[in-house]
């Protein structure tokens, strides 16, 4: 109990950590291998939480994919640094203190209110659960229909995307 | 397994750092960022509660979470180029022609 507890609050301090430093860096391309270091720690709490298989399409689509698009379109248009002063002076402070009252509000919520969320869970999953099969089992029988819609929404994300980066002739 | 609780204060925590990237940050590509960082710690707490429940449903649920986010980001970053390519800026602050 007590390593499972050093281990989650190391990964906890490493993601929260990332975070922060995708927040403070100047330089995009600093923010973004942050963020995929914070990625592939919550992959950690994933297979610590009993998905492996979500673990690894954690790394695989986020860490994989989608990072390397960020990536890529960083160093496509040349945006590492972003020359101009912020024009609205009062924004950051503003946005740190809503922040801080939405942690106060949760916190209160997580801490006073905490009726069925303090217990933890058994010790013991089934040997299959959060395999690849018991993800197909769930995905293709009981969640068929929302499977082929988010097969119809990558589709026309792909063609949106296509029709959007089109380059026109006789346009610069 | 440590109580659910625990994973819920990690996913508000994370949750709220991405709120407040958003706001914070003038890049619009790091506000992107932001909202994947939202997007994964409201992830994050799906598969707590499925552990918690022994329910693959969280998990599932994941999995179109991660679709749309691929469809989002897909088509957020070609906008964040077209953008690009028409103004040479991609400053929040610079992108103010409905400002009035």
């Amino acid at each position: 109990m007590t390593l499972d507890l050093i281990l989650f609050l190391l990964l906890a301090v490493i993601a929260v950590a990332a975070a922060v430093g995708m927040l403070v860096s100047k330089n995009t391309v600093h923010a973004a291998l942050f963020l995929v270091l914070n990625f592939a720690t919550i992959a950690v709490f994933y297979l610590i939480l009993g998905g492996p298989f979500i673990s690894m399409a954690q790394i695989t689509v986020y860490t994989g994919a989608i990072m390397v698009l960020f990536l890529f379109v960083i160093m496509l248009l040349g945006v590492e640094k972003l020359s101009g002063q912020d024009k609205l002076s009062w924004q950051v402070p503003t946005a740190l203190t809503l922040g801080a009252l939405l942690l106060l509000e949760s916190g209160y919520f997580l801490i006073f209110r905490r009726t069925p969320l303090e217990m933890s869970g058994t010790q013991s999953i089934p040997e299959a659960f959060g395999g690849p099969s018991a993800v197909a089992d769930a995905l293709f029988q009981h969640y068929a229909l929302p499977v082929e819609i988010a097969g119809v929404l990558l589709l026309v994300a792909m063609v949106g995307v296509i029709a959007l980066t089109k380059w026109e002739k006789g346009r610069s | 397994m440590l109580p659910v609780t625990y994973y819920v204060a990690l996913s508000a925590i994370l949750f709220i750092l991405g709120a407040v990237g958003v706001l914070i940050r003038r890049n619009l590509i790091v506000i992107f960022m932001s909202v994947e960082l939202m997007l994964n710690a409201a992830n994050l707490a799906f598969v707590a509660f499925a552990r918690y429940y022994q329910s693959m449903s969280g998990q599932v649920f994941v999995f179109f979470v991660m679709a749309v986010a691929a469809a989002e980001v897909a088509v957020g970053l070609s906008l964040i180029v077209a953008i690009y390519r028409a103004r040479h800026t991609i400053n929040v602050d610079d992108l103010s022609e409905m400002k009035g």
